[in-house]
């Protein structure tokens, strides 16, 4: 059969009835593979329930305080897709195969070329007297579960009103998975809890006898009372009119007759939602549900079905893994493919009221000849049954019941020999993860809801290039739905790294196989101070641009030698070589220090004087202070010497270390302000000055709420307030902004310093190589609030450890550049020719623009050097002569 | 060119009529950082390395055309010794200019000079023409 041809010019117009979880899957199966809008099709969904399709099997979390927003399914931005509608709340009504179109009940109407109904099922309510009081509940939507959670408050608050002892007593109907569910959900609300099971055992699809004893068990431990082999009778009220008693029916186990409840839940299983096919006479499967073929698709070439309501081959499926194949079986045929449905596993991993359940492949053990291997321990609640071909060699099913760890391993390995002893798998210390993961066959499924094999899982980090977990998880969608195959997943993709020698990923270069906290923690342990040293123990080969810089870095960090002393001068870029910013010719910028911005007449003048003499282009930075641009390195020494008579010092715009304190004007000026934000800027500049780190910091502190210092867009952001500052962290301009996020409130001065102290070296000691603050704050493990118990509560035992090594830095601090200007040994470095000292670099040249010089263009040099030799300059117009 | 340090001499010509320049005592480099020198009219960039072999490059970055090779930082990638262009980060073998980010491309290649070490005194030759470049 083909699609069907187009009822008119444009693209062809797709009718999704039902807004679930398949519906779901299908419109993204169809957007990933480029099947709408341009790609062929318009999508209409229409959803009964006022909002878009949410994760239904993780409602009982609803109850454990997660947000709605929370049970959200992969990507929202799916419905925002062009050629995607989602309506929502529009219930359809009739479906008309003549005309192709669907209404719905507000009268509207949708053509349609292809029909998908994604119905779903009803809840199933015996028909027992008294189903419908006050109190009754099904057990299906949010709604649903928003009802029963508001009746039970309401009614546990009349009875602490009338001072009642006894707790809301609530009832389920039907133990089965759904049924422990809801069971699961009432106990979360503190409601005592019955679950009435018509059959003799809990779950009784998933698990046997012995499975079923285990689970009633644990079950019971926890405060639920199971009632197996009991039958409804009828339902009563009491004087409100609410529901107040329900009546087992004669002959029921253990002799019960009745149990006094204040809610009831239905939770008997579900009745596939086929009204609307049966009403255009679409046939139905012989226990209901929209009967299909292999392709999903009805009797009408232009209807298909998927998901609960579908009956393929007049089967139905509870489960949504099934569903989802459907899903993507009819994504695949609307875009020409013929896939077919391949069967179901109908293998089930969950956790119910906090007790594991796994139940798969032929669980019963019904195929000929099946042996079952069974391991029980009702002391620790436990049991597990292993069901094998008759050579007790290949796997045909299991049941596992208060310890699933061994399910994610065992099975893909349904119709695969086990290999060994099939007891090493259900003895506890054999079930974690599997023994045999790692061999696991290609095209073993792995994640059954997304139907993903091993093999792609293995694709995914060796052709992908996926390195971790979640890019795994992303490319592949395995273990994005329920979960429980993620311990099998991360096994799979971390002997795959290693098989791929990825697992380096972390190293710094081809010179150290471990990254920079962890160089910078051998560096502590070892007291090793030189990098030869460092990389002859710890490395290979003689470095690079790289890890060089980094172990500067580090060194500088732990003791405060003179960046320029013995070999580390080698170790240095050429920026903190020089100690000045390289610019595209070649030559250098210099920046002095203006703590917080402030700076006297005086010193404007002795900078402008500088930047007059050397022939130097200045610009206001961003940082509050003066770039001078254009000086040729062996000047560099000649100028600071100015600028440190002036009482100048290193800016340290070129290290990675701290770069400025950016201030507002603050209380002492503004009208607005509220605390004296330039002279605390400048008592963290003068204190953080030469702090060497993975990258550059920057700071700011805003003296009122205004925050005209952006201390936000810094790492480190101090706002005043009128009890203190408040402290924010991880924040950064440049090609990824961040805002910072809040750390603490209202400190006082002290604790303030000290609170930046600790963060500051802290992220010096943890961060990866020219990982900023906001990176690092999302990636250190436990992030933000991890941070705050280190820096505030002193949760590692550290604080001491990181206050000494501030106290050491601020000790130990000396101006780079006077340091240099005092040691004519370092002088020597600065020689533009070993064999010419002081000759400039004869191939720089500059043009005056602005009233500033700037280095000339190519076109310039080549052009315009024969028409107008006197525009071209080497150095500055009124270049200095200065002798040493 | 491994270096075994010669004795004191006399300061030789700076410009030895055999096409060598001297430019610098070997003590006056420090390991693993280079230094411009001017060898007539071209700029040299020249590297003494950690096991003492001398290496000689052209100091132009082909990359920015700014004069800087000299101030990158040495080091290694596998055996072949290295220098990482300051400004762009260039990756250069200093045996034979050949730029490791792009070896195939003949514009991003240094100039090698050859050098040598005549009693104490490193000197500098004439670039060599290169060979497939």
């Amino acid at each position: 059969m083909s699609t069907p041809a187009p009822s008119t010019a444009g693209p062809r117009q797709l009718v999704v009835v039902g807004g679930g979880m398949v519906a779901h899957r299908l419109v993204e199966a169809l957007v990933d593979r480029g099947g709408v809008a341009d790609g062929g099709w318009q999508v209409t969904v229409l959803a009964e329930e006022p909002r878009a399709p949410y994760d239904r099997v993780a409602l009982t979390s609803y109850f454990s305080g997660r947000d709605p927003q929370d049970l959200a399914l992969g990507d929202p931005a799916l419905w925002d897709t062009p050629g995607v509608q989602l309506r929502r709340g529009e219930q359809v009504t009739e479906v008309d195969r003549r005309a192709r179109l669907v209404r719905t009940a507000g009268g509207r109407e949708h053509r349609y070329d292809a029909l998908v109904l994604a119905t779903g099922s009803a809840p199933f309510v015996p028909p027992v007297e008294g189903k419908d009081l006050p109190g009754c509940f099904v057990y299906r939507t949010i709604d649903d579960v928003a009802a029963l959670r508001q009746y039970v408050t309401e009614v546990d608050t009349r009875r602490q009103e009338d001072g009642s002892p006894r707790p809301v007593t609530g009832a389920v109907v039907g133990g089965g998975l759904l049924g422990l569910e809801a069971a699961g959900a009432l106990t979360a609300l503190g409601v005592q809890t019955h679950v009435v099971e018509f059959a003799p055992r809990l779950m009784p699809l998933q698990v046997d006898e012995g499975g079923g004893e285990a689970l009633q068990r644990l079950v019971g431990a926890l405060g639920v009372q199971v009632h197996a082999g009991t039958a409804t009778a009828k339902l009563t009220a009491g004087r409100d009119g609410r529901v107040a008693r329900m009546h087992a029916a004669e002959g029921s186990a253990a002799g019960l007759t009745h149990l006094d409840v204040d809610v009831v839940v239905f939770a008997a299983g579900v009745r596939p939602r086929d009204e609307l096919a049966r009403a255009c006479e679409l046939p139905v499967g012989p226990r209901g549900g929209v009967a299909v073929d292999p392709t999903c698709r009805t009797e009408d070439p232009a209807v298909w079905a998927i998901g609960e309501v579908a009956a393929v081959e007049g089967r139905t499926y509870g489960l949504v893994a099934p569903g989802y194949t459907m899903a993507e079986i009819v994504a695949d045929q609307l875009l020409g493919g013929a896939a077919e449905f391949p069967g179901a596993d109908l293998s089930t991993k969950l956790k119910l009221l906090g007790v594991d359940v796994a139940s798969f492949g032929d669980a019963f053990g019904t195929s000929p000849g099946a042996l079952s291997v069974v391991y029980g321990d009702p002391v620790a609640g436990v049991y597990k049954k292993l069901v094998l071909s008759d050579d007790a060699r290949t796997l045909l099913g299991g049941i596992l019941v208060g310890d699933a760890g061994a399910y994610a391993g065992l099975r893909p390995l349904v119709g695969r020999e086990l290999g060994g002893d099939p007891a090493a798998w259900l003895l506890p210390e054999g079930a974690e993860g599997g023994p045999a993961s790692a061999e696991l066959p290609d095209d073993a499924a792995v994640c059954s809801c997304n139907n993903v094999s091993a093999g792609a899982i293995r694709d995914a980090v060796r052709c992908d290039g996926c390195t971790d977990l979640g890019a795994v998880k992303a490319c592949t969608k395995a273990g994005t739905s329920c979960g429980s195959c993620l311990p099998l997943v991360k096994k799979l993709v971390t002997t795959e790294l290693a098989a791929a020698g990825v697992t380096v990923s972390s190293a710094l270069c081809e010179h150290f196989d471990v990254s920079r906290a962890q160089l910078f923690d051998v560096v502590r342990v070892t007291g090793i101070t030189s990098f030869s040293e460092l990389v002859d123990r710890h490395g290979r080969g003689r470095g690079c641009d790289i890890c060089k810089p980094v172990v500067a870095s580090i060194l500088a960090s732990l003791d405060s030698g003179h960046v320029l002393d013995g070999e580390r001068a080698t170790l240095q870029d050429t920026n903190d070589h020089v100690m000045a910013n390289i610019q595209k010719d070649g030559t250098y910028s210099v920046v002095p220090r203006i703590p917080g911005g402030e700076v006297t007449p005086e010193g404007l003048i002795a900078i402008g004087e500088v930047a007059r003499d050397f022939g130097l282009y200045t610009k206001i930075t961003g940082g509050q202070r003066i770039d001078l641009f254009g000086a040729r390195m062996e000047l560099l020494p000649a100028i600071w010497e100015r600028l440190v008579a002036a009482g100048f010092e290193s800016g340290h715009a070129y290290g990675k270390s701290l770069r400025t304190v950016k201030s507002c004007v603050g209380s002492t000026w503004c009208r607005y302000g509220v605390q004296d934000s330039v002279a605390l800027a400048i008592a963290l500049e003068l204190r953080y000055r030469g702090l060497r780190s993975p990258h550059k910091i920057k700071l700011g502190v805003s003296g009122c709420a205004r925050e005209c210092a952006e201390a936000r867009g810094k790492d480190v952001g101090v706002i005043a307030t009128d009890n203190g500052w408040n402290l924010y962290v991880g924040g950064n301009g440049g090609f990824t902004p961040r805002h910072a996020k809040l750390l603490a409130e209202d400190l006082g001065t002290e604790t303030l310093v000290r609170t930046i102290d600790r963060f500051l070296v802290y992220y010096v000691r943890t961060a990866d190589r020219l990982q900023r603050t906001a990176p690092w704050l999302e990636e250190i493990e436990g992030g933000l609030d991890h941070v705050r118990a280190v820096v505030l509560d002193d949760s590692l035992g550290i604080a001491a450890d990181l206050d000494a090594a501030m106290a050491d830095h601020v000790e130990g601090y000396t101006d780079e550049w006077r340091a240099t200007l005092e040691d004519p040994e370092k002088l020597r470095r600065f020689a533009s020719f070993v064999n010419a000292p002081d000759s400039p670099d004869p191939s720089l040249s500059y043009v005056v623009e602005r009233g500033q010089p700037r280095p000339s263009t190519a076109a310039e040099r080549t052009a315009d050097e024969a028409a107008r030799p006197g525009a071209v300059l080497v150095a500055g117009p009124r270049l200095e002569v200065f002798s040493r | 060119m491994t270096a075994t340090l010669p004795p004191e001499t006399q300061h030789p010509e700076p410009t030895a009529p055999t096409g060598w320049t001297a430019v610098c005592r070997y003590a006056d480099l420090q390991p693993e950082r280079g230094v411009a020198a001017l060898v007539g009219d071209q700029q040299v960039a020249v590297f003494r390395l950690f096991d003492g072999a001398l290496h000689a490059v052209g100091h132009r970055d082909p990359v920015s055309g700014a004069h800087v090779i000299a101030r990158g930082i040495v080091g290694t990638r596998g055996e072949a010794p290295t220098v990482a262009s300051p400004m762009y980060k260039q990756v250069f073998d200093l045996r034979t200019g050949v730029c490791l980010d792009a070896p195939d491309d003949p514009a991003l290649r240094l100039p090698v000079h050859p050098v040598r070490l005549r009693d104490d005194w490193v000197e500098i030759g004439a670039a060599e023409v290169q060979a497939g470049g």
